[in-house]
């Protein structure tokens, strides 16, 4: 008897290997838009790797923290290197998540029966951002202090319940050293419950099955051994696949992570080399850029009653509209190589917009800008509340019966 | 699609680097793999900065190592705060006696050029001029109003500057008129200046060399892998049609 047979009486090793890897059938259409799935998860496994080797050297305390990453850039044997792995790998992580929401949208993938998995999905991305917000907090420079001072003060604009709001999540009455330890202990927490999310996005995947660039389902042609005749097994075929995808990513994060791991200002911010100081506003206040977006809304929506209450609504609004779209979009095919012109010019325009609100949500408001925003945030919510309309009423393309 | 990735690049590119006082900067020619001037910059650093500023991040061995100085030659030229080669670039000026003599505490200057940029450190250096109103006897053009003297007069001398109204009625800064020499001419002035800034930068993230020596070769080696991982993956997906 084997080792292999000693485990699989005790643990289905060989059961859990053929079900998810060597004997689960992906379609064989797969394009480019499909590396970023594997990448996210690559994403992941160095942000939880490279984040616990940091917390070896880092103090979360609000007269040492920003010494101690200047002490890990300088003191630490490659100290330099996994903190520019984790800095960088943080903005890299978003880029992936944005191109695999994108390839999610472009291919209708959250359509039935694809629903939960979206939302699982759409969660992680949530759970996400509060995991980056934390952590931008960590290093404890000028932008760290004053982005989680503007972010946290956000909640503060609810009715009725804010200033209690505010300080439950500080833990004080403005961002200090009692936020810095606390962030700190759920920014360490976080990512393992993203890697829990993770595992449930992949098993209700695997559930599903994949979608693929023709948005049909495999699954409704099997041979006589109930094997889809369009799908191929993802081990080898898309193991060695995604293994080249790695390697290709790797070289535009090496790019970055060894030459210039700042990225002008956008992955590190220069105020952030200035230590906290909470007496001291700095002229701009930025977020980092995979915010931008929530952000420009935020400011293009105007205060009423001296509340700015509805731009943080429109802000959490414009996040909840994703979670939505398997049911607002009514159309019949799913990809958008069968969409017809509306579907195509209506998504060109959502992406669009939300490029410009990133960029405007890095600079400071002018009135033009504000103006820009604003167009800019309706067309954004204009693309998700008429999607029911326009996507009933557009043309479509036949539909082939096998993949192309 | 490929536009669409392009454009996502581009979003996430830098677009301007600004100095806040919006005043022109100079370009500081940074050149880290010029040993000499760093070690020339160093030598200014210790002499002019390293006395209210501290750099507290760095080490003086590290320093040293990094610039090809030996730890002797560091020890009885550039150590003036401390005879411990591993210590820190610290001072003895306290913080609270220090605000009473600039209003301000000086910052520490370990990542000063990460946070301002190089080119800005290298114009304020060179933007001092007389100004009656203030304490100490100076302004500066790049950082208006600031609490630091200038402490490198000996070296640039004395200069005014000559501001004209522009068009919207605006004070603008027009140019420097030296008023009194110093021991240097403008021309080694800004080469010293060079030098205390490319000191500067290196301060800032001393493995930047290290760093992208070690990119090149990363570079490379992904470079031949993903031709092998491509054609892992020609070799296997050959019978998929």
């Amino acid at each position: 008897m084997s080792f292999i047979n000693w485990v699989d009486e005790r643990f289905p090793a060989t059961k859990v290997w053929n079900e998810h890897l060597a004997e689960y059938y992906a379609p064989k259409n797969f394009n480019f838009w499909y590396f970023f799935g594997s990448l996210a998860m690559l994403m992941l496994v160095n942000q939880i790797l490279t984040g616990v080797w940091l917390a070896m050297s880092y103090k979360p305390d609000a007269d040492l923290a920003f010494g101690s990453v200047e002490y890990i850039m300088r003191d630490v044997n490659w100290g330099w290197l996994i903190r520019y792995m984790h800095s960088t790998g943080a903005s890299f992580f978003f880029i992936v998540i944005y191109l695999h929401m994108f390839r999610g949208i472009m291919y209708g993938s959250y359509k039935g029966p694809r629903e939960l998995l979206w939302i699982i999905g759409m969660i992680i991305y949530v759970a996400m951002m509060a995991t980056a917000f934390m952590g931008y907090l960590l290093p404890w420079g000028q932008m760290s202090f004053w982005g989680a001072q503007v972010i946290v003060n956000l909640f503060t604009a609810v009715p009725f319940i804010g200033e209690e709001l505010g300080v439950f999540i500080r833990g004080d009455f403005v961002i200090s050293d009692v936020t810095l330890n606390r962030f700190f202990a759920l920014h360490f927490l976080l990512p393992f419950v993203l890697a829990a999310l993770v595992f449930v996005h992949i098993v209700a995947l695997h559930k599903v099955g994949s979608n693929n660039p023709d948005g049909i389902e495999i699954k409704k042609n099997k041979d006589e051994n109930g094997i889809p005749r369009d799908g191929i097994p993802f081990h080898p075929y898309y193991s060695v696949k995604d293994i080249m995808g790695v390697v290709g990513f790797l070289i535009i994060f090496s790019l970055v992570l060894f030459f210039s791991p700042e990225m002008g200002g956008y992955f590190i911010e220069h105020p952030n080399f200035v230590p906290a100081n909470p007496l001291q506003t700095p002229e701009h206040i930025a977020p980092v850029w995979y915010f931008t977006p929530y952000y420009a809304i935020l400011r293009a929506v105007p205060s009423m009653m001296g509340s700015a209450f509805p731009g943080v609504v429109a802000m959490g609004a414009a996040i909840v509209c994703f979670f939505f779209l398997p049911w607002l979009d009514k159309s019949p095919v799913k990809s958008m190589r069968y969409k017809g012109p509306i579907q195509k010019v209506a998504l060109g325009i959502f992406v669009v917009c939300f490029i410009i609100l990133g960029i405007l949500g890095t600079l400071p408001t002018t009135a033009g800008r504000m103006l820009l925003a604003q167009v800019c945030t309706t067309l954004y919510f204009a693309y998700f509340l008429l999607m029911p309309w326009y996507s009933k009423i557009d043309s479509t393309k036949p539909v082939p019966e096998r993949l192309t | 699609m490929k536009k669409l990735i392009i454009a996502l690049m581009l979003f996430a590119t830098p677009m301007l680097s600004m100095g806040s006082s919006g005043a022109h900067l100079d370009d500081a020619n940074i050149d880290l793999g010029d040993k000499e001037s760093l070690q020339r910059g160093f030598k200014y650093f210790v002499n002019y900065c390293l006395s209210c500023h501290s750099a507290k991040y760095q080490r003086f061995e590290r320093t040293a190592n990094d610039l090809g100085l030996s730890a002797d030659d560091v020890k009885q030229n550039l150590m003036f705060t401390t005879d411990k080669i591993g210590g820190t670039m610290d001072i003895a000026l306290n913080p609270v006696e220090a605000t009473g003599y600039f209003g301000v505490t000086p910052p520490d200057l370990s990542v000063i050029t990460r946070a301002r940029g190089s080119d800005w450190v290298y114009t304020y250096l060179r933007s001092f001029y007389l100004d009656d109103g203030k304490s100490t006897g100076v302004n500066n053009v790049v950082f208006p109003d600031v609490g630091m003297p200038h402490v490198l007069w000996e070296l640039q001398g004395w200069q005014e500057a000559r501001f004209k109204k522009d068009e919207h009625g605006q004070m603008k800064f027009e140019k420097f008129e030296l008023v009194k020499a110093g021991s240097m001419s403008t021309e080694e002035f800004d080469g010293a200046m060079h030098d205390l800034v490319n000191f500067m930068t290196y301060l800032g993230d001393p493995s930047r060399v290290e760093r992208e020596a070690l990119g090149v070769k990363v570079i490379l080696f992904l470079l031949v892998l993903f031709v092998l991982s491509y054609l892992l993956k020609k070799e296997y997906w050959k019978d998929i049609h």
